[in-house]
């Protein structure tokens, strides 16, 4: 079971939360400007990488707050966490440095 | 049955406290601090089970949890009936005490005397790989002749025929940190990281008290005292610790990640006085900053012919029977090994009054200083031989041996007669836990064997673990873990500790001239792997051991290879003249050791399964006689049958009386959502299809609401209660993803937006009352609400009063009648509910359950989202596209509505299904096709989703998905029956038109 | 038109109470408010209607005392549990709406919603560790703290009143599985 710390309430068990897939895939303001192709991409396209993911975690029993999270997909580390809002901050990858 | 090889003094029983254990039907004597395995040596029964494949007699191999021979049938509570017997204890950790009943198992009609053991004389066709070969055809023998052989056959012991009555208790902690292990490694750790008292030290050990190896040992000594008064003294002070929980009889299984272990604890199988209904085992989930593996090593056993005779041991248990169960296995003792080690045990055993000799493969100039000692002893010792086979029935009584030539010939055999055999291999280090924690494995050929490398998780290994046997090195060692993992703060003790013969000379099977096809020398002694067939299996072109181990089956068996992996990978890597590490290794896996279901369930049992959800009116239901039917977590009643009824009898009661009187309904369980803030509406305008911004305060409408892929996610009717509050239903099973939808689109797309989301599920009861005198039963009750049509029309909501209790009044319908949903704080819902349904008499008033409701909305053609829907229909499949605003720039789904696939022509839409038969109801998920005709594979055409027995309708009706349905209707179709096919008539999803005061009124 | 009160509350659950060394008890009916406002409109008046709202996440502040005890759990940063005896919600509501008239907030009576046991012992903590996987040490969770996580399969909020003395709070058809979770670890206590 995955600990992870939410950036409200601090390390808490995985069973309390709940992950939300890939994080940073806004939603586009003007959504009928946006060609069929795009908005597909919108929808379905995830980059799935092996190493450092950011994703969207929502700490649904407990402060009930979505955040997001820089996991290793290897290691399964987590290497930050952070509030919605704020931009993907850029460490290295735990896989990249072993 | 006494016990003639009991020592008079001596080891850690208690023979003040003498005790018995059914054995075979036969009473065995023992004391208190005894196994199982300990009393059968003592009485001299060596003979303790039939093997696996070849049904060989087998003994007691070791003295702890990698026993992978004397598995027996343990009933646990004999006195308390049927249930506690459990299979595949390892005799050598079941704890002795009065009350045990013990079976042996895998024989017939006895253990001595087995049928079955013929298996051993038609072996050669029982070789590696003899399933895959075998049974390969005709293909029509499978499951008529070949299965149920192999299924009769496969397994050792009888799985337990009844539920297992025991109860498991779970805990979770939390540590900074957890020790695995309590050898002198594990507590010498525990004293260091513990000394601190503000850091939580967890110290688990798998053994009924702790000392590891120690308890095995009379003769080292730690600081000059007698190796075991250095464990007591331990064991005291961290019992005086209060920052210290001190865990026996606990086996750390799994390693997970981030520092999340699992321990299970024997709780009550060894106390005879356990109460009833105490804990049988918990489990620990451990979450720790730090974790010290202090897991030890297993010693190998050496392969040669026959080395499965009962009486053949490993030597370091053979020393731990003598020293601390104070039994001695047999008279004549011959020691065979490779390792140092062993001569401990042969000097043991002839201090406590055994005939010993040994025969050590290593040449004399290879020995240390183990040789002379035992010479000084007056053992004989015969360097340089090799054991060609052992010699006995159902115990050994002898062994073939040679010496060596430097050529490798084997020179003159001689035979020498033992009762008992004492081997070893040497030793490998406890990796297992290391390895589930997704460490990297070295192997150090100094020591032949894996070692921790790279730790991945915040986990270090100390002792013999990683390859340390000398006390005094693993006490250091343990000493710096401890320290270490608190982040050095205490400081390494200095310890003296005498010195361990140590070291070995790797030796894969041992030499011989006999013909290897014609006998058995076994490497994995519980799944009945011999050489042979390994090196079969090599030959056959398997050469990844992760493919022999399959084809096989060496290692994994429930003991998961822990006497056998080193043999086999080392017997791998010498056929394949490869290095060990090239040949790399398999993979260890939780559990370490067996761990039974009811540990891992805990407390997930009956009642405790799952939540169990029932409505505030769920006592009065129960007492009415509903039938009930779980929705989700919930339960729901189903359907009211009356003296005589049958389901559709019911049925037909209760939907008719909607239509002609009036029916009351539970709908407690909708999703209830309060949407509250100055942004609510524009909330709502985002979220879903409709507009919002003209519905008026006590206004009312169905909403409804898509994932941003545009396929329908879920619906209900919205009331506005304010101009910054509305009151949201969703469906039952919908409720807690739909808040979560709309919370992820609040939080994360949204966060300007000034509105609050708070589940409501709950604290309303909702009485639905539904049917054409559903105001005259509900208009005496109310105050300070008018129910006329034109003060109260359908879809709107009013706040006051019902039975004098604040309500939410909904006029809305779910079947087309007149209707109102009453919602009242749950705790008044069951006596609101009483109050309605007594004075609903005078009007006919009959409570209706989910089947009722599924019927009366689909006879009007409403929807149930899940069940017409399937995640893949859009508004305008299910006939919805009217509620989709036009006007709004964007909501969620909304671009997608528009992408091509969604707007093709020939999707799936809802229409109506009616039978050729209307006395014939299709089965829900029927496949529909035009033509039953056609070749096969037949090209479907759509789906049933809703079909049942109308009584209002006079016929059946049904709803169904079919491909451009709302072009064809009119048309001749086919749907699938468990028989053939059955003729329908597609038709507008709309079978019932309301009389009179209509809902739409 | 009646306006005599024919209705009388009929709690989720009969006590029963564990016999072991921690009990289990459920408490009667509460006022329970469910307060939603951002922090940032909050701003630093923290005491709304005898509410202390100045605790931080995850904790338990309580003011005033017997019957005109007011205490505020803040579950979450912008969610606040305020708990009252149940004759009062109705008019601390009013209270608080009018209190909070000019800022964005959100108050929803959910007195019936929810129920709660008090678990009290010595060993009360191990008890409630049996199904909840926080770190429940006085360290990590301290008198007066309070948060929403999980016990078994069902989400409660857990406050810490004193060392042995904790509120476990769930959804109404949540309590039975919830009572009944408790009482059999109690049952089962070290």
């Amino acid at each position: 079971m995955l600990l992870i710390r939410c950036p409200y309430c601090g390390e808490r068990p995985e069973t309390e939360f709940h992950c939300g897939g890939e994080a940073h895939i806004a939603r586009p303001d003007t959504p009928a400007d946006i060609s069929d192709a795009d908005w597909g991409s919108f929808l379905y396209t995830r980059t799935n990488p092996k190493g450092l993911h950011a994703e969207r975690w929502l700490h649904a029993h407990g402060c009930g707050r979505w955040f997001n999270a820089l996991r290793d997909t290897v290691s399964d580390a987590f290497v930050t966490t952070y509030e919605m809002g704020t931009p993907r901050p850029d460490p290295i990858s735990e896989t990249a440095k072993a | 049955m006494s016990q003639p090889f009991r020592r008079a003094s001596g080891g850690r029983i208690d023979r003040n406290r003498p005790l018995t254990v059914s054995f075979n039907g036969k009473t065995l004597e023992g004391f208190a601090g005894d196994t199982v395995a300990s009393m059968l040596l003592a009485s001299g029964q060596h003979l303790a089970g039939r093997s696996f494949k070849y049904h060989r007699p087998r003994g007691i191999l070791s003295h702890g949890s990698d026993e992978p021979s004397a598995l027996l049938s343990v009933d646990w509570r004999h006195d308390r009936g049927p249930g506690y017997r459990d299979p595949n204890n390892r005799a050598s950790v079941v704890e002795a005490r009065d009350g045990l009943v013990v079976k042996t198992q895998n024989h017939w009609p006895s253990l001595a005397l087995d049928i079955g053991a013929v298996n051993d004389l038609l072996s050669p066709i029982f070789v590696a790989g003899f399933y895959y070969k075998t049974f390969m055809w005709p293909k029509r023998f499978w499951d008529k002749v070949y299965e149920p052989i192999i299924r009769k056959a496969a397994g050792l012991g009888e799985a337990p025929e009844y539920p297992d009555p025991d109860h498991y208790a779970n805990r979770h902690a939390h540590a900074d940190v957890l020790i695995v292990g309590a050898g002198p490694a594990g507590l010498a750790a525990a004293l260091t990281a513990s000394a601190d008292a503000s850091k939580r030290v967890i110290l688990a050990d798998e053994g009924a008290e702790p000392g590891g190896a120690l308890l095995n040992d009379l003769t080292s000594t730690i600081d000059g005292q007698p190796a075991m008064d250095w464990v007591e003294d331990a064991v005291a002070t961290l019992d005086g610790r209060e920052n210290v929980i001190l865990l026996p009889r606990t086996t750390g299984f799994g390693y997970y990640n981030h520092n999340h272990v699992c321990l299970v604890e024997r709780v009550s199988d060894h106390r005879a006085d356990a109460p009833e209904g105490l804990a049988r085992e918990r489990l620990w989930q451990v979450r720790a900053r730090q974790v010290v593996l202090a897991t030890g090593s297993h010693e190998r056993p050496l392969v040669f012919e026959n080395n499965d005779k009962p009486g053949v041991m490993l030597a370091e248990s053979l020393r731990a029977y003598v020293n601390r169960w104070a039994v001695l296995p047999g008279d004549a003792l011959i020691v065979v090994t490779a390792a140092a080690s062993a001569y401990r045990t042969a000097l043991d055993a002839k201090a406590a009054g055994m005939r010993v000799e040994i025969v050590d493969i290593r040449l004399g100039a290879d020995c240390g200083p183990e040789l002379a000692a035992a010479r000084d002893a007056g053992i004989t010792v015969r360097t340089g031989h090799t054991v060609i086979r052992a010699l006995g029935g159902n115990r050994v009584g002898a062994l073939v041996v040679a010496p060596i030539g430097t050529d490798g010939s084997i020179g003159p055999k001689l035979t020498l007669d033992c009762d008992c055999v004492a081997m070893s291999g040497g030793w490998t280090p406890s990796v297992h836990l290391f390895s589930q924690s997704r460490g990297k494995l070295a192997f150090d050929t100094e020591i032949d064997a894996f070692v921790p490398d790279k730790s991945v998780q915040a986990e270090r290994s100390a002792g013999a673990c990683r390859g340390l046997y000398d006390l005094g090195a693993v006490l250091a060692d343990g000493f710096a873990a401890g320290s270490d993992a608190i982040g050095g703060a205490a400081s390494p003790q200095p310890v003296e500790a005498s010195a361990a013969f140590t070291g070995f000379q790797p030796v894969r099977v041992l030499p011989s001239d006999a013909d290897p096809s014609r006998i058995k020398a076994f490497v994995d002694f519980q799944n009945d792997v011999t050489v042979k067939d390994i090196k079969l299996a090599v030959r056959e072109g398997f050469e990844s051991i992760e493919h022999v181990k399959r084809y096989t089956t060496t290692g994994m068996a429930t003991d998961q290879g822990k006497t056998s992996n080193m043999n086999a990978l080392g017997l791998v890597a010498g056929i394949l003249n490869r290095p060990i590490p090239a040949v790399g290794t398999t993979t260890f896996r939780p559990p370490y050791t067996p761990v039974s279901f009811g540990a891992l369930i805990g407390p997930a049992r009956n009642e405790l399964f799952d939540p169990v959800r029932k409505t505030p009116i769920d006592g009065w239901a129960a007492q009415n006689g509903a039938v009930f039917e779980p929705v989700g977590l919930w339960r729901r009643a189903r359907y009211f049958p009356q003296a005589g009824e049958d389901m559709q009898a019911a049925l037909a009661r209760e939907t008719k009386a909607v239509r002609s009187t009036v029916g009351i309904f539970d709908a407690s369980t909708l999703g209830k959502i309060e949407v509250v803030g100055p942004d609510a509406a524009e909330f709502m305008n985002r979220i879903y299809t409709n507009a919002w911004n003209k519905l008026k305060t006590g206004g009312c409408r169905y909403g409804l609401m898509l994932r941003e892929d545009g396929f329908v996610y879920d619906d209900g009717v919205v009331a506005r209660l304010a101009e910054n509050r509305f009151h949201v239903t969703t469906t039952t099973g919908g409720a807690p993803r739909v808040l979560r939808h709309m919370e992820d689109y609040l939080q994360t797309e949204w966060p300007d937006l000034d509105v609050f989301l708070t589940s409501i599920t709950e604290q309303w009861a909702v009485i639905a009352l539904q049917g054409p005198k559903a105001r005259d039963v509900l208009e005496p009750f109310v105050s300070e609400i008018e129910l006329s049509e034109t003060a109260f029309p359908h879809m709107t909501v009013k706040t006051g009063s019902v039975c004098g209790v604040p309500c939410r009044l909904f006029r809305v319908s779910f079947t087309g009648e007149l209707g109102y949903e009453v919602n009242v704080p749950a705790d008044y819902g069951e006596a609101v509910w009483t109050t309605l349904f007594n004075a609903g008499q005078k009007h006919g008033i009959t409570p209706y359950g989910t089947e009722a409701m599924h019927v009366l909305r689909a006879e009007v053609g409403y929807i149930v989202v899940g069940q017409e829907t399937d995640g893949t229909a859009t508004p305008d499949d299910v006939g919805l596209s009217g509620l989709v605003s036009k006007v709004k720039p964007d909501f969620v789904g909304k671009r997608s509505l528009s992408r091509p696939d969604m707007v093709a022509a020939g999707r799936r839409q809802l229409v109506g299904l009616l039978t050729k038969d209307p006395n014939e109801v299709l089965d829900e998920g029927a496949q529909v096709v035009k033509d039953p005709g056609q070749p096969i594979p037949m090209k479907m055409i759509g789906h049933v989703t809703s079909s049942y027995r109308s009584e209002n309708c006079g016929r059946s009706i049904a709803m169904a998905m079919i491909d451009d349905g709302r072009a064809r209707i009119g048309e001749t179709v086919f749907a699938t029956t468990p028989t053939g096919f059955t003729e329908a008539v597609i038709a507008p999803a709309v079978f019932y038109e309301v009389k009179g005061e209509t809902a739409d009124a | 038109m009646l306006d005599v009160n024919l209705a009388s509350r009929a709690p989720a659950l009969a006590p029963r109470s564990s016999d072991a060394g921690v009990t289990v008890a459920p408490l009667g009916p509460q006022g329970r408010l469910s307060l939603r406002i951002k922090p940032a409109a909050l701003g630093d008046d923290t005491a709304i209607d005898g509410f202390d709202l100045s605790g931080p996440i995850n904790s338990r502040r309580s003011a005033g005392d017997g019957a005109a005890t007011r205490t505020a759990l803040r579950l979450g940063p912008d969610e606040w549990m305020l708990l009252c005896p149940a004759d009062d919600v109705e008019e601390r509501s009013e209270a608080l709406a009018a209190a909070l008239n000019d800022t964005a907030h959100s108050l929803v009576d959910v007195s019936h919603r929810d129920v709660s046991f008090v678990v009290a012992g010595a060993e009360a903590d191990s008890v409630i560790n049996a199904g909840c996987p926080i770190d429940l040490a006085l360290a990590a969770f301290p008198v007066g703290a309070a948060t929403r996580t999980l016990l078994g399969k069902a989400e409660i909020v857990l406050t810490r009143l004193a060392e042995d003395r904790f509120t476990v709070t769930s959804w109404r058809s949540f309590a039975p599985y919830v009572q009944g979770f408790l009482v059999e670890a109690a049952r089962h206590q070290l």
